[in-house]
């Protein structure tokens, strides 16, 4: 069986899924091929549809593989669905990525983090889903820790936690808009020197 | 005074307009501070505790002002803030160093907390600059986040009208219907039913539908009983659900869920205030 045939198979399966397909469902479902091969006609596939001439584009998120419309369609699509672009709060913002960096935390940290009380927002982001309930912290009072779900890294187009910049990153980006030095930021290898990465999210490779 | 080094623009008549748009973005006692060291153009590692103090209550007075709700954390930190600095007025003891650690500078505490704040402010102004699902990607047949129902297949359906008329029509067929005996006029009435309802469901957080009919098969006692349930639903007292169509309604009180646990849930290392 050819090349090309594995990669129409693979289409085919990322198509008709709703959700992110990842490589081990693809693996499992395509048994008769390997899993390198599998890999690389996703790879293929993504080149193909990485063409601006697209209206799909094929994305790695939440680990997995998925069908989306090319961001600058956006505008149009949203007149097919009659949606209105909605936006996150300022607040709701900070307190996801607090606990994107920080899970699991409990919301005692989140406010001492933020300054300010943090359970309408909590309750919100647990309400859309964004946010769940990983369990309850060994402490007195036994308090609920969260973390972020697979539809946060959805909705955010993540790859999964690690492709969030680390912190370091940030406080780099962060120290310029303070200087407001416009220089463009090195995009690797960031200066060891900075030492503020407590509870940063490792990048560890995979 | 103070007030020409809060802001800058000359003329006060715009004064209070423009604070009363500024204010709405401080997220925070923290987000405050932070914007008020990088007007100053501070170092964030040494801050003058003094000229941030001070900027810091104009603030607080202005939103007062500006009839505000200053929230209470703001509070909070004004009293850090003095604290700090009250702290830092007194001579450090010379003689006392035999050992004990090092005297910390009173202001690490709140730069560690403004550093560690900045660096989430800006994660959050990445997340923000993300190109999102739902906005400006769609993905096939992927239900915006507002338009997604809650319900889950897993999950109690909520009953429809129809449904309750069919289940009552389910227990009123088991009633037997040649009753042509005289019955005396021992009526019972919706209220009373309605009382012992609410009295099943404080023993019991959940009855069967077909529960409330066990005791009797009297057509008025079925009757009450039914109306008694379509009026505890319009009071909002109950709710009926059913696992899956055409299965069996469950009653269970309407309970406001209990509000998430109160903000003592962080143990004892909460500051008090």
């Amino acid at each position: 069986m050819t090349t090309s045939r594995l990669k129409s198979l693979v289409e085919s399966l990322i198509f008709v899924s709703d959700t992110p397909v990842s490589l081990d469902r693809l693996c499992g479902i395509l048994e008769e091929y390997g899993r390198e091969d599998i890999r690389s006609a996703v790879a293929a596939l993504m080149d193909e549809y990485a063409q601006p001439e697209r209206g799909i584009a094929l994305a790695e998120v939440a680990k997995g593989y998925q069908f989306r419309t090319r961001e600058e369609n956006g505008e149009y699509v949203r007149r097919l669905i009659k949606i209105k672009a909605s936006r996150f709060s300022q607040s709701a913002l900070e307190t996801l990525a607090i606990i994107a960096y920080r899970q699991p935390i409990t919301r005692a940290e989140i406010e001492y983090l933020r300054g300010v009380d943090s359970g309408g927002v909590v309750k919100t982001l647990l309400e859309k889903k964004l946010i769940k309930i990983l369990g309850k912290k060994d402490i007195p009072g036994r308090p609920l820790i969260y973390g972020t779900t697979k539809e946060f890294l959805e909705i955010f187009s993540l790859r999964d936690l690690k492709s969030l910049p680390t912190l370091r990153e940030i406080e780099e980006l962060s120290a310029e808009r303070m200087n407001e030095q416009q220089e463009e930021l090195p995009l690797e290898d960031p200066p060891v020197g900075a030492s503020h990465g407590n509870g940063a999210v490792e990048r560890d490779g995979d | 005074m103070v007030r020409h080094q809060v802001e800058n623009h000359d003329n006060s008549e715009q004064y209070n307009t423009l604070y009363n748009v500024k204010l709405d973005k401080f997220e925070g006692p923290l987000d405050l501070l932070l914007y008020l060291i990088r007007k100053n153009e501070l170092d964030i590692y040494d801050i003058s505790i003094s000229i941030i103090t001070g900027q810091y209550l104009e603030y607080l007075k202005l939103m007062k002002e500006l009839n505000l709700e200053v929230a209470g954390e703001f509070l909070v930190m004004a009293s850090t803030l003095i604290q700090i600095k009250s702290n830092m007025l007194l001579p450090t003891r010379e003689e006392d160093h035999s050992g004990e650690e090092e005297e910390e500078d009173p202001r690490a505490e709140l730069v560690r907390r403004l550093l560690e704040y900045s660096r989430y402010k800006e994660a959050a102004l990445l997340l923000s600059e993300r190109k999102l699902l739902g906005r400006e990607l769609f993905a096939r047949s992927f239900p915006a986040p507002e338009l997604q129902t809650v319900e889950k297949s897993d999950e109690p359906l909520e009953v429809e009208l129809f449904e309750l008329i069919e289940a009552f029509r389910a227990i009123l067929a088991k009633a037997p219907r040649e009753s042509f005996h005289e019955v005396s006029a021992e009526s019972i009435s919706i209220a009373e039913r309605i009382n012992e309802i609410l009295s099943l469901l404080q023993e019991k957080e959940l009855i069967l539908f077909d529960e409330l009919f066990e005791n009797s098969l009297d057509r008025d006692y079925i009757v009450a009983t039914f109306l008694a349930v379509l009026e505890l639903c319009k009071l909002k007292m109950i709710r009926v659900r059913q696992q899956t169509q055409y299965g069996v309604l469950r009653i269970m009180p309407a309970v406001v869920e209990p509000v998430e646990e109160p903000r003592s849930e962080g143990g004892g290392d909460d500051v008090a205030t």
